[in-house]
């Protein structure tokens, strides 16, 4: 073998534990990416090689397989938000025609799915699986259920009160305060010329991914093979098969579309267990898909925030003591918390101290950089009301308190695009329609790892990459495509990628804006290799050359130096005899990284006598080191923006505190951004291809709310700290400015 | 529009659920809520109705009966056993399995079940299998003209008006109805257009990108 190889390190930390590893990677003399201005694939606008399939109906989601045989599973839910079982009757449903399988709490292997005792309305009871949805849906409907309700509480002001019913039996509501210091409050209080306080509030969001929640489970001589909805193929096999108490190599997860995730399909899911039960139970496959309202009530959630928040800065601006107290519910699962600093800027004393509080509610999730629009939204609402009462311009007294210089730099370059320079200096009046300008800032860790990759090359010159991760939709079958193209000289069509199969070599979850960055590096360094191996076959018999001295371009494989010595992809795939050549990669270190600021400038328009807010202009500047692909990008930055409009002036998840259910478990009362609400986004990145890979799912998502809220206050002077901004929290911030 | 505060204020033109006979289907037994109605605060139906539902035997209640019908869709005639009460979506999906059209919402709210009946747009969630006897229903299945991709659809493509995709083919069929009504059309109209989907991805700028150059590829003649 010719080919040239160096030794890399490759850091992995596992639960606090860091291991150091070496391994050979090939040494093409060029470091990172290389020149990717003239490249034909990586770092271009290309459109999906999945987009025909999509736009034609031809793409199967899990939602739209059938298997033979099939059934079709529904679970009966808990009415109540706490009650236990006393009795359950499922004879008439099994009477029905069309009933293949029931399972009940106290059925073997139940135990951790089915609930006598429900902590939240939604709370899995029973199931049943029928012949058809309708079948299945009438036959849940037929088991009877005899709770006893319990006292209950929803919300997580009034689950700390004295006297609020308890969630868990082995603790109270609320957790013992995480406390994070640094200098010392009071001195920094002290010294502070200028300090605000106020209270923010955000509300429960949920995730409302379009395909609901589910599955298909297909038992065959003890194995299992499941399609699921999922953002984590690895993870729900190795959590079917602890709960199944099989080995992880007899259980199969397969996704190929998606219809969303946004962060509560990134593990096994109880529905995915309850639809393998009863496949077992009937000896027939079933379908399990979670209904809309299901989807919204027991799929997960991000928590609510009540944030108290003190800051105090010198005359000229620069911060000296911040304090917060913050809680928040994840309902059932109670951890709610934030970051636990002062977000984004440098303040020398502060004190923060987070408690988290269980409700009877479903239990929170990840959801779109989980915890940080809350702390956004406190932090840019308190910098704009510190601006305000400094008689500065906000966007100068953040910048002189940011330590990130890429942040500021795309602060200043979004403002100048923006044109803030034309914001008024001080809100407008309290009459009629105005309109105003606020910004708001946030970061993102991301990174990548933990990914290994295969590349085929056929003696007929097709091509396969195989990888173990899953396209949630944002377009990695894409990329994958291009860095193989790019480096066989070959088109998209030409390469054929496999992703979304757990018999695939292993990658992540698609969480945390990782995907990018775990997968690229893994495909680059298998392509790389696979390249270089082809090439040693015949380098030196063909060419007298090194493989390094060869290159691969617009499907011909030439000299270098010389490249009128060449031959087709074809003829050089076809030096492989009779036998593929299969090469195994990994990710490696130098093509990723980690940790990007963002940061967004938005105008709105406000009725001050109906209290409407409307997002009429957005600026997002982002950066995500090396962009992939363009194309794609924007989109993610277009959908990261508007979620974030969605988070900051429409979507709440509401609980009725008498009944304990969310009463807008829909689409219609909990309300997503639809087209007449879209505002002219302009998208710019800030280019840093020398970073490598950074993902791009979480950070467009983090500045919106504040920044709208912020302009609205610019527009008029309503000054709303709470979200989502609806027309009653205008009106009411309008009352107390003329008041004031 | 910004004095509108209720989102999907325009929903596509649907078949009215309210002429059929059938007015204890299925649609009308499960769902609390019905389409466009908002009330402070809703009972969750699901709930309610396993209560409403032991009163009565489910073989007692009118709509389980199978019915054979004949449906026209994509220019063929496909002869279906279906309960009374399946809905269009259902018939399509479960049992002829041509699944373009999804079921995201299942009361009307979001397009993603969209097809065209006799030339209109309807959500296939609320109506009927029933009721689309004697139509001719086109799916998005059904619209490109072999490997040959209506404008709409390759407008989507180029512009990369989809994400995860599960909302796309009630999009294209959403604009394809507008832009057969109006093949030149403002960017106020596309947005009106479209307000009957939902899309939670945020593909939204680049869908109305995409109409606006569907309909001048159509201008020009496709």
């Amino acid at each position: 073998m010719q080919i040239k190889m160096k030794k890399v390190k490759i850091v992995t930390r596992r639960r606090g534990e860091t291991t150091e590893t070496w391994i050979d990677v090939p040494d093409t003399g060029e470091e990172g990416w290389g020149d990717v201005a003239g490249m034909k694939y990586v770092g271009q606008r290309h459109q999906r090689i999945d987009a025909v399939e999509k736009v034609t109906g031809r793409a199967k989601y899990t939602y739209d397989m059938k298997l033979p045989g099939m059934l079709y599973g529904k679970i009966l839910r808990s009415a109540y938000p706490r009650a236990r079982v006393v009795r359950i009757d499922a004879s008439k449903a099994a009477a029905l025609p069309g009933v293949k399988a029931i399972i009940l709490p106290d059925d073997e292997g139940a135990a951790d799915l089915l609930r006598r005792e429900c902590r939240y309305a939604g709370q899995e009871v029973a199931a049943v699986a029928a012949t058809t949805l309708e079948i299945a849906e009438d036959a849940m409907n037929l088991i009877e259920v005899q709770y006893t309700e319990l006292p209950f509480v929803v919300h997580a002001d009034k689950a700390l009160e004295s006297g609020a019913a308890q969630v868990q039996d082995d603790r109270p509501n609320g957790s013992e305060p995480r406390v994070n210091e640094q200098g010392d409050i009071n001195v920094g209080f002290a010294e502070s010329e200028v300090t605000v306080e106020a209270g923010y509030k955000t509300e429960v969001h949920t995730h409302v991914s379009l395909e609901t929640h589910g599955s298909i489970a297909h038992w065959e001589n003890g194995k299992l093979t499941v399609w699921a909805s999922t953002q984590a193929i690895s993870a729900t096999q190795g959590g079917l098969s602890q709960f199944f108490g099989i080995p992880n190599s007899d259980v199969r997860v397969i996704k190929d579309h998606m219809g969303g995730g946004f962060g509560s399909k990134l593990g096994p899911r109880p529905e995915y267990a309850v639809a393998a039960l009863l496949a077992r139970k009937a000896g027939v496959p079933v379908k399990l898909m979670l209904t809309r309202k299901e989807e919204h009530i027991t799929t997960g959630n991000r928590p609510d925030s009540f944030q108290n928040v003190k800051i105090g800065a010198k005359k000229n601006g620069k911060l000296v003591a911040y304090r917060r107290e913050n809680f928040g519910t994840g309902g059932i699962a109670g951890r709610a918390s934030i970051p636990g600093q002062p977000y984004l800027y440098e303040v020398p004393n502060f004190r923060v101290e987070q408690t988290d509080v269980y409700t009877h509610g479903g239990p929170q999730t990840a959801l779109r950089a989980p915890g940080h629009p809350q702390a956004a939204f406190a932090m840019e609402s308190v910098m704009d009301e510190l601006a305000a009462a400094l008689d500065m311009d906000p966007m100068a007294v953040r910048q002189m308190n940011d330590p990130d210089e890429t942040r500021r730099n795309m602060v200043t370059l979004g403002a100048e695009r923006f044109g803030w320079d034309k914001r008024r200096a001080t809100p407008g009046p309290a009459t009629g329609i105005q309109r105003g300008m606020g910004m708001g800032a946030g970061v993102w860790g991301g990174g990548g790892g933990r990914t290994k990759a295969e590349g085929v090359i056929h003696p007929d010159g097709s091509v396969e990459i195989r990888c173990g991760t899953q396209d949630v939709g944002v377009g990695t079958k894409t990329v994958i495509a291009q860095i193989a193209a790019e480096e066989f000289g070959l088109t998209l069509d030409d390469i054929i990628v496999k992703i979304g199969d757990t018999n695939y070599p292993p990658s992540g979850g698609s969480g945390g804006s990782t995907t990018c960055a775990s997968v690229s590096p893994a495909v680059k360094n298998t392509v790389q290799m696979a390249r270089l191996k082809l090439f040693d076959t015949f380098a030196s018999s063909t060419f007298g050359v090194s493989p390094h001295d060869l290159e691969a371009k617009d499907g011909k494989v030439y000299v270098k130096s010389d490249p009128s010595k060449s031959m087709t992809w074809q003829q050089a795939a076809a030096q492989l005899g009779d036998e593929p050549l299969v090469v195994q990669g990994q990710w490696v270190p130098g093509l990723s990284s980690s940790g990007v600021p963002a940061v967004q400038f938005i105008e709105v328009e406000v009725n001050t006598a109906t209290g409407v807010v409307k997002v009429v202009r957005v600026v997002a500047v982002n950066t995500s080191g090396l962009i992939m692909n363009p194309l794609l990008w924007e989109s993610q930055v277009n959908g990261g923006v508007l979620m974030g409009i969605g988070y900051g002036l429409y979507e709440e998840r509401i609980m009725d505190p008498r009944a304990g259910y969310m009463v807008n478990p829909n689409l219609e009362a909990y309300r997503v951004m639809g087209a007449m609400e879209i505002p002219e986004i302009e998208v710019v990145a800030y280019n840093q291809p020398e970073r490598g890979v950074i993902g791009i799912g979480e950070p467009p998502f983090i500045p919106t709310a504040p920044a709208i809220a912020n302009a609205v206050y610019n527009a008029c002077g309503a000054r709303v700290r709470a979200i989502p901004i609806t027309p009653d929290k205008v009106l009411a911030a309008l009352a107390e400015r003329r008041e004031g | 529009m910004s004095e509108d505060q209720h989102l999907h204020s325009d929903p596509q033109e649907t078949p009215s659920t309210e002429t059929t006979d059938l007015s204890l289907s299925r649609r009308g037994f499960l769902k609390g809520m019905g389409t466009g109605a908002v009330t402070a605060a809703v009972a969750p139906a699901i709930f309610v109705n396993q209560a409403e539902a032991k009163q009565q035997s489910i073989t007692e209640l009118p709509g389980v009966t199978d019915t054979r019908i004949q449906l026209r869709i994509n220019g063929q005639t496909h002869t279906v056993d279906i309960e009374a009460r399946a809905t269009l979506a259902s018939v399509l999906r479960d049992q002829l399995e041509i699944t373009g059209a999804k079921v995201v919402c299942d009361r009307g709210e979001c397009g993603a079940c969209t097809v065209m009946v006799d030339g209109r747009t309807a959500y296939s969630c609320t109506m009927l299998a029933l009721d689309a006897q004697d139509k001719e229903i086109s799916t998005i299945e059904g619209l490109a003209d072999g490997d040959k991709l209506h404008p709409v659809q390759e407008a989507f493509i180029e512009k990369d008006a989809l994400m995860c995709g599960f909302c796309t083919p009630g999009f294209v069929l959403s604009t394809k109805a507008l832009l057969d009504k109006n093949n030149n059309p403002t960017l106020e109209e596309v947005k009106r257009g479209v307000s009957g989907n939902i899309c939670r991805c945020g593909t939204y700028p680049r869908v109305f990108e995409a109409a606006l150059a569907a309909a001048q590829k159509m201008r020009n003649g496709g």
